[in-house]
């Protein structure tokens, strides 16, 4: 029994401790997003196919799946999301070429239907809190959670136009270094920043839902999945225990 | 009225016994197969073994109705499988992590066979055709995770298929043949879903029948390490032997209920094992233009793939690599020990063992993460105690001081 705990103890505890490990160095705000929440997630689908269905697709979802899960009807569908002449089953792509995409920016806009599982919910919220100006990028642009990024500013006249504060420090090898600490507005947007944050928290709650469609459906299943296989426990222990008397 | 049917029933058994041994199947491996009594919480993993298979090979021939195997198609029609076809999801959820599960069982079960010494005499048959298994398997794993066709499932391949290209003369040739082109490619996604859905599966499934017939000739081994076949009643029934069915079946029953517990609740609750069981990168389509910072086989391949990167020249590594499983098949000939079970083992092979489980947990870690110069260090001072724990077994386990062996199981 002791070697038993033993051996558990470092199967069960070494992928852990691995995984703590592997954590990203940057330092991500929290998206704090709500599968649940339905005005956030048909808020969020209205931004997305606004600002980044232009030039991101998000080929593998499919409206109506969409409608179904937001709770929305073909009406509202083709009122709120779907492009001109749209049908409701078509799923999410774009008319710009991948071809032409990688002239204009240099690279093609990935596709953004399981992005999510990729990068991460907080990764996301932070990227696009995160743009800043910079002349000397072709979009006028950095980002400092994705430096150098090829993508403008997408969401810019709903944020406005932040600057990087930026300070100064020497590091372990004697070299003068710049980190970011924090962002100054310089030209506001529609928005206000914390209105911004969360119009930014609805369309990651939208692109996390859209990276995994049945997720909700898996949770709410789990529950009734484990009540029966506890139950079959019960009642297999039980079998075992009458059938096991007779046995010394 | 029942009456006559039963009776129809049992006419019926009669007329099939008459033209196949039915019943004698039956009673042979069921109801007059007696095990030891004495069985513990490691004799479960040979029954989930087979348990996981049925779920994989059931939610493989479902995946397969959907699954596309071109370079075009795989990568979408995996994710059509999670959001268009009815209950794709669960379905490959289950098949995802059945295949970690698999793993997971497969080392228990393997790791109960070196407590007990269960590969020792009569059955070293048993464990060869076990190895084969796990090697069957792990083939099977490998070629499975090519087909998603993400940058992982991509880059793993063109790793591993590539290790081939470090056999002398022949390796480019032969990597090449693996592949059908020059690097990772369709042709390479089309020969691996073949082998995948049709021919390890069917050298898995003729192995495991061969297994069972193999450990119901030899009857199985137990805790204590003793031959129950050598005490036997007036009837001939050994007498710390039980009927396999109903008394294994049932207590099999409620470990089935555990294990199908923490299964669901990785699938419900977290299918992609904190990123071990699917890896992020892979929910990347395949770019062979764009190689991944970082290149890791899933976590079940890690150990060897530690050993592989612990060796400096790549040809030695990819022996290594292959000697770290050839070297299992050779344990029913380097155990000297004149005991089987560990209960009857001295302090000798107790910290021989332990040290081999640290070595291989902490080789499967360091096979997960970046080859820095630390955990190629300690990539190699795990390599070695791994081998070590092979290698010096026919001295050590001669040395170890034993108990002498039981007559009878005992009860605790």
């Amino acid at each position: 029994m002791k070697y038993l705990i033993f051996v558990i103890a470092l199967l069960f505890g070494m992928p852990q401790t691995a995984f703590a490990a592997g954590g990203s160095d940057l330092d991500l705000d929290e998206a704090n997003i709500d599968l649940a929440d339905k005005v956030s997630l048909r808020n969020g689908a209205k931004l997305f196919v606004d600002y980044c269905l232009n030039c991101h697709s998000a080929e593998l979802m499919r409206y109506s799946r969409i409608g179904q899960d937001l709770g929305m009807t073909d009406e509202e569908l083709i009122a709120e999301l779907l492009p001109t002449n749209g049908k409701i089953g078509d799923t999410m792509e774009i008319v710009m070429q991948p071809k032409d995409a990688a002239q204009w920016f240099g690279i093609a806009p990935p596709d953004l239907s399981v992005l999510m599982r990729v990068r991460g919910e907080d990764w996301v919220y932070s990227y696009l809190r995160a743009f800043y100006r910079d002349e000397s990028r072709p979009w006028g642009v950095n980002n400092s959670v994705f430096k150098d990024v090829a993508m403008p500013h997408a969401l810019w006249e709903l944020q406005g136009l932040q600057e990087a504060v930026v300070e100064t420090h020497i590091d372990e090898d004697g070299h003068e270094r710049e980190t970011i600490t924090g962002f100054k507005l310089v030209e506001s947007g529609s928005l206000s920043p914390e209105d911004y944050d969360n119009a930014v928290r609805d369309l990651v709650n939208f692109m996390a839902y859209v990276s995994e469609p049945s997720k909700m459906q898996r949770l709410a299943l789990g529950k009734w999945v484990l009540g029966f296989l506890f139950i079959f426990l019960i009642l297999a222990y039980l079998l075992k225990k009458e059938y096991w008397k007779d046995i010394r | 009225m029942s009456n006559r049917l039963s009776d129809r029933i049992l006419s019926l058994r009669d007329w099939v016994d008459a033209r196949f041994p039915l019943t004698k199947l039956w009673e042979d491996n069921l109801t007059k197969y007696y095990a030891p009594k004495n069985f513990n919480f490691w004799y479960y993993f040979g029954s989930l073994a087979l348990l996981v298979l049925v779920i994989q090979v059931v939610t493989g021939i479902f995946l397969t109705m959907n699954y596309k195997p071109t370079a075009e198609t795989a990568f979408a029609s995996v994710e059509y499988i999670m959001r268009d076809v009815n209950w794709g999801w669960l379905i490959r959820y289950l098949h995802s992590t059945g295949a970690s599960f698999f793993f997971i069982v497969v080392y228990l079960h393997m790791f109960r066979a070196l407590l007990y010494g269960s590969y020792r005499g009569p059955r070293e048959l048993l464990w060869l055709i076990g190895m084969g298994l796990f090697v069957v398997l792990m083939a099977e794993a490998f070629m499975g995770y090519l087909l998603p066709w993400g940058q992982m499932s991509f880059w793993g391949a063109q790793v591993i298929i590539s290790l081939f290209g470090a056999i002398p003369y022949i390796g480019e040739d032969l990597a090449l043949w693996i592949r059908g082109d020059y690097v990772v490619a369709d042709a390479t996604l089309n020969r691996f879903f073949a082998f995948h859905v049709i021919a390890a599966p069917l050298v898995l499934i003729g192995l495991v029948v061969l297994h069972i017939v193999a450990l119901r000739s030899v009857g199985s081994n137990n805790p204590d390490g003793i031959e129950i076949k050598k005490n036997k009643g007036p009837d001939g029934v050994p007498l710390d032997g039980i009927p396999f069915h109903p008394y294994h079946t049932v207590k099999d029953l409620v470990a089935m209920a555990v294990f199908l517990i923490i299964f669901a609740a990785v699938v419900f609750y977290a299918p992609e094992m904190g990123g071990y069981a699917l890896e992020k990168d892979n929910f990347t389509p395949a770019d062979p233009l764009k190689t991944p910072e970082h290149i890791a086989p899933v976590w079940y391949f890690t150990p060897f793939y530690a050993i592989l990167r612990a060796v400096p020249d790549k040809f030695i590594g990819v022996l290594a690599m292959g000697a770290a499983i050839a070297v299992l098949f050779l344990l029913p000939w380097l155990d000297r020990s004149p005991v089987k079970s560990i209960r009857q083992r001295g302090m000798v092979f107790k910290t021989a063992l332990t040290i081999f489980v640290v070595s291989f947990i902490s080789l499967a870690y360091l096979g997960t993460v970046a080859a820095t110069p630390a955990a190629t260090l300690f990539s190699r001072i795990f390599s070695i105690l791994y081998f070590a724990f092979f290698l010096l077994m026919p001295i050590y386990s001669r040395w170890d001081k034993t108990k002498p062996v039981p007559e009878r199981v005992t009860s605790k």
